[in-house]
């Protein structure tokens, strides 16, 4: 398995085991024990908007999988852990009540057209340019603290990603 | 054109439209006119964000672009509508010559001021309509688009929707549907084709 060389260079900076909050360059990436959180952004919402998505990427280093249980954030009522599949061009998306496997030696990606965070109860739209502060929890690795940055209304993928923007 | 139309028509009908696929040539043109009644489109009557009546007919002139979907859905629709503005963008002139329509499925929780607040955030001049659910119903029924309200165990409920744009000519004819998800040329292709018509 390869890994990127941001995630080296990430977890060396991170070997404390949390993010830095105030270091953003580092803030969509945090490191506790095995697990490896990277890429975590959201989207712009709507000025009358109530829900917003978040997205990231979960790296298990370790032999056994582990579990994103459910997660937080003080700029939403609740998190929700979410589903979504398109089926014959049809979208569903549902909760995920017991949360998401991440398998061991795994990267499970949680992106537009998939597996998200749902945030529901939003206390102010989210801006282009906001850090989102957000707690994961997961069985084994205990919480992790990350940082959603938010990239604009619709995008595919966050910020300087080389997307569509 | 023709063949563009049969390859995307059946994954758009989603077990709605049972006569799409019928055909007795074999030659692949599998959408013969016997089967245009049951292709989407239709009268309707609905109201944009302003609060103006909205029908078939005002849409009429320029071919359209249609997108069914509700403000809270955090990922599909925002998706298309980044994904339409960008279009939008890059037909550069030949982009006025089409209609963006974003007609909500919620008419429960969207009301014009929240169709009106999600449509703010991409630039793209996208018409907003929503309407009477009763109209809605007939209208997404004819138009063949998939909805399905769905509760959820917080109480609240989300709506399964097709996540298709439909494509309809300047007379409010059926061309074909768009994958939000298409790669940029060919979805670029498709509206430049349907605005050259
Ligand atoms: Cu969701």
């Amino acid at each position: 398995m390869r890994i990127p060389h941001s995630f080296l260079a990430a977890a060396a900076l991170l070997a404390g085991g949390w993010a830095l909050p105030h270091a953003p360059a580092a803030a969509q990436q945090a490191r506790k024990g095995t697990i490896l959180i990277s890429q975590a952004w959201s989207r712009a919402t709507a000025p009358r908007a109530q829900v917003g998505a978040g997205f990231l990427t979960i790296r298990n280093t370790d032999a056994r999988p582990d579990r994103l249980l459910s997660a937080s954030s003080p700029r939403a009522a609740k998190v929700e852990i979410h589903t979504m599949s398109m089926d014959g061009g049809v979208m569903r998306m549902r909760p995920l009540p017991d949360g998401l496997e991440i398998p061991a030696r795994s990267v499970a990606t949680l992106a537009p057209g998939g597996n998200h965070l749902m945030l529901i109860g939003l206390k102010a739209p989210l801006k282009q340019g906001d850090l989102v502060p957000a707690t994961l929890r997961f069985a084994r690795a205990g919480t992790i603290q990350v940082q959603l940055a938010v990239a604009a209304p619709g995008a595919p993928a966050p910020s300087g990603s080389g997307g569509h923007q | 054109m023709r063949g563009i139309r049969n390859r995307l028509f059946a994954p758009l009908a989603m077990g709605l439209a049972v006569a799409a696929c019928s055909g007795p040539t074999g030659d692949g043109n599998r959408q013969s006119s016997a089967a245009t009644a049951s292709t989407p489109g239709g009268s309707f009557r609905l109201v944009d964000t302003k609060g103006r009546s909205v029908t078939d007919q005002t849409l009429k002139g320029k071919p359209t672009a249609m997108f069914f979907g509700f403000t809270r859905c955090p990922d599909v629709c925002p998706t298309t509508m980044n994904r339409m503005a960008l279009l939008h963008r890059k037909l550069g002139t030949e982009g006025n010559k089409l209609n963006i329509v974003f007609v909500s499925v919620d008419p429960e929780h969207d009301k014009r001021e929240d169709i009106a607040s999600f449509l703010s955030m991409f630039d793209a001049p996208v018409i907003g309509l929503t309407g009477e659910p009763a109209e809605l119903d007939k209208m997404t029924k004819a138009y063949k688009v998939y909805i399905e309200k769905v509760p959820l165990p917080n109480g609240d409920y989300t709506i399964d929707h097709t996540a298709r744009i439909l494509l309809f000519d300047r007379n409010g004819g059926f061309v074909e549907t768009m994958d939000s998800h298409a790669p940029e040329p060919e979805a670029l292709g498709q509206l430049q084709q349907l605005i050259r018509g």
